[in-house]
């Protein structure tokens, strides 16, 4: 049973809709990545999933239907979403935007020795941790987003365009980190982005998104390498 | 010089209900960017009903806890029944919804307890064990209860996890969800804690000014001075400006020729003041982003 399964999935702003039944699914302990160009609906999956945008159709998270919940709920089931902008708590400083990432858990020796775990892999939080989050970097606020979600300890990490505005060294950087936390960790992510040669390289599976509909899918590897579909739909 | 004392410990111990007013009109206005115009009748209205189960137990103390505790139990209600389903309306009717708010506790205090004044005692003791010229026993009461009270509610809000859920889902409520914060059930709490604090400053102010059901207009507008001198969003602010307000208006009151006739006119000039000179306020913080 895949961890995710997403069936004829339409999504509504107002009365547009944005998603047109899309299909996908994602394996446990796997990484699924959504391509696509600006506007081609990638965030609004994501929303989608966390129930931020109305709906149609499928979603079974663990066998289990969720459209019917609220958003906040769905975090409790273990999904962490890591959205587009960030979501930096920026009034609050780095540790508590991390304790407010473990805001559903309820051991707090546990949320401690977490903290301790995702200060492991961005150092450069720990080094900041008084600090007001707003006042971080644009790479400090992506590496903090992506802690508090590891402080939910997520079964399944939503990442929407973790390269967007980077640096590609910063990137780079994140990348390597994504990639530490999947063999730590074995984490599962369903993860957005336009930068399609990076998401490539980290992800299982990909899925091709064009206004609204999946256009292909496949291997990571093998649309990474497939010159026509470099072509076509990747522009590189 | 004991009369600048004494003015000033006086303006204190009425500046720390103002700080209770603007500190619930603080937190409503962080989570929703609005003012509860119907802060200060709510706060009415629970004093009323503490003046009720005053007369009904004899116990002005277990009077107090128990209109306190409906209260806030008031302010959840009303934040799920009345505000909560114009969350997303357009700001002219949520304005209208609060003012729809203040003149039906208004009409319902004058409906249930008449237009006459009423006296509510006060808290703390006639004798406190030393005497003094300087301060009333019930001043010191209100200066030292107050400020234990706002105390607490720092704490609460510095050091608790709901006290950090609530500043989270009132800034980012999209982010709040993400991390599992029930956005909706927080408003409603801070709904909740507003009202106790305003039937806090109430039920401190009614041995001052008489109960009846315009009692907390002139505090209110005292208490929204107080917030924006202090910074909107700032509820040490508000707090600091509250106090603040109350010294500022005991000293007109006495050394600005007039001032005695002018009290209102004096919270209205300061809060046009404030807002032409300094919009966020004297401690406002200007909230630091990077885009
Ligand atoms: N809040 C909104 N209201 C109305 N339409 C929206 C809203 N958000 C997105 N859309 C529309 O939905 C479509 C998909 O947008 P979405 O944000 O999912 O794209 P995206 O693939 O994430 O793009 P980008 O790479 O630019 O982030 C677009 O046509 C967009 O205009
Ligand atoms: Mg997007």
């Amino acid at each position: 049973m895949p961890l995710l399964k997403v069936k004829g999935l339409k999504a509504y702003y107002r009365q547009t809709e944005a998603l047109h039944g899309i299909d996908f699914e994602l394996d446990e302990g796997s990484i699924t990545t959504i391509l696509g160009a600006n506007g081609a609906g990638k965030t609004t999956t994501l929303r989608a999933i966390s129930r931020m945008v109305r709906t149609e159709g499928s979603i079974k998270f663990q066998g289990e239907e969720i459209t019917g919940l609220a958003s906040e709920k769905i975090a409790r089931l273990g999904i962490a979403h890591v959205p587009e902008g960030r979501g930096t708590f920026v009034r609050q400083s780095v540790e508590e935007n991390l304790e407010l990432g473990a805001y559903t858990r309820k051991s707090k020796s546990d949320v401690a020795d977490d903290v301790e775990r995702v200060y492991a892999y961005f150092p450069r939080l720990k080094e900041r941790l008084k600090q007001q989050a707003g006042t971080l970097s644009g790479g400090e606020q992506q590496m903090l987003a992506i802690g508090r979600a590891l402080m939910l300890r997520p079964k399944l990490m939503l990442l929407d365009e973790p390269s967007f505005g980077l640096a590609p060294l910063i990137t780079q950087e994140i990348y390597e980190i994504m990639a530490r936390i999947r063999k730590d960790e074995g984490a599962s992510m369903l993860l957005v982005e336009q930068n399609a040669n990076i998401a490539l390289n980290l992800a299982d599976h990909a899925y091709l998104l064009e206004t609204g509909n999946v256009v292909m899918s496949g291997e990571a590897s093998i649309l990474r390498d497939d010159e026509t579909v470099r072509r076509t739909y990747l522009g590189y | 010089m004991d009369l600048f004392l004494q003015l000033t410990l006086a303006g204190l111990a009425i500046g720390s209900i103002y700080a209770c007013v603007a500190l619930a009109v603080v937190m409503i206005y962080q989570a929703t960017d609005h003012f509860n115009f119907a802060q200060g009748e709510m706060a009415m209205f629970s004093t009323f009903v503490a003046w009720a189960l005053f007369q009904a137990t004899g116990s002005i103390w277990l009077a107090f806890v128990l209109a306190v505790a409906a209260s806030f139990i008031a302010g959840i209600i009303i934040e799920r029944v009345i505000v909560k389903p114009v969350e997303s309306a357009p700001v002219f009717n949520q304005i209208i919804v609060f003012i729809g708010l203040l003149m039906i506790f208004n009409n319902l205090a004058g409906w249930f307890w008449e237009h006459t004044t009423k006296t509510l005692p006060s808290l703390f003791p006639e004798d406190m064990g030393f005497e003094s010229t300087l301060i009333s026993s019930h001043n010191l009461g209100v200066i030292v209860f107050t400020l234990a009270l706002l105390l607490v509610v720092f704490l609460f809000f510095k050091f608790t996890k709901v006290g950090l859920a609530m500043k989270a889902a009132a800034a980012n409520p999209d982010s709040a969800r993400l991390v599992g914060v029930s956005v909706g059930w927080m408003l409603a709490l801070g709904w909740g804690l507003a009202s106790a604090i305003g039937a806090v400053g109430g039920v401190l102010v009614a041995p001052i000014v008489f109960l009846e059901p315009n009692m907390m207009s002139g505090v209110l507008l005292y208490g929204f001075a107080g917030a924006l001198f202090g910074g909107v969003n700032s509820p040490g602010g508000a707090v600091a400006g509250g106090l603040i307000v109350g010294v500022l208006e005991n000293w007109a009151r006495q050394y600005v020729p007039g001032g005695s006739e002018l009290g209102l006119t004096f919270a209205l000039v300061l809060i046009v003041g404030v807002l032409m000179f300094k919009p966020a306020g004297l401690f406002g913080r200007v909230v630091v982003k990077r885009v």
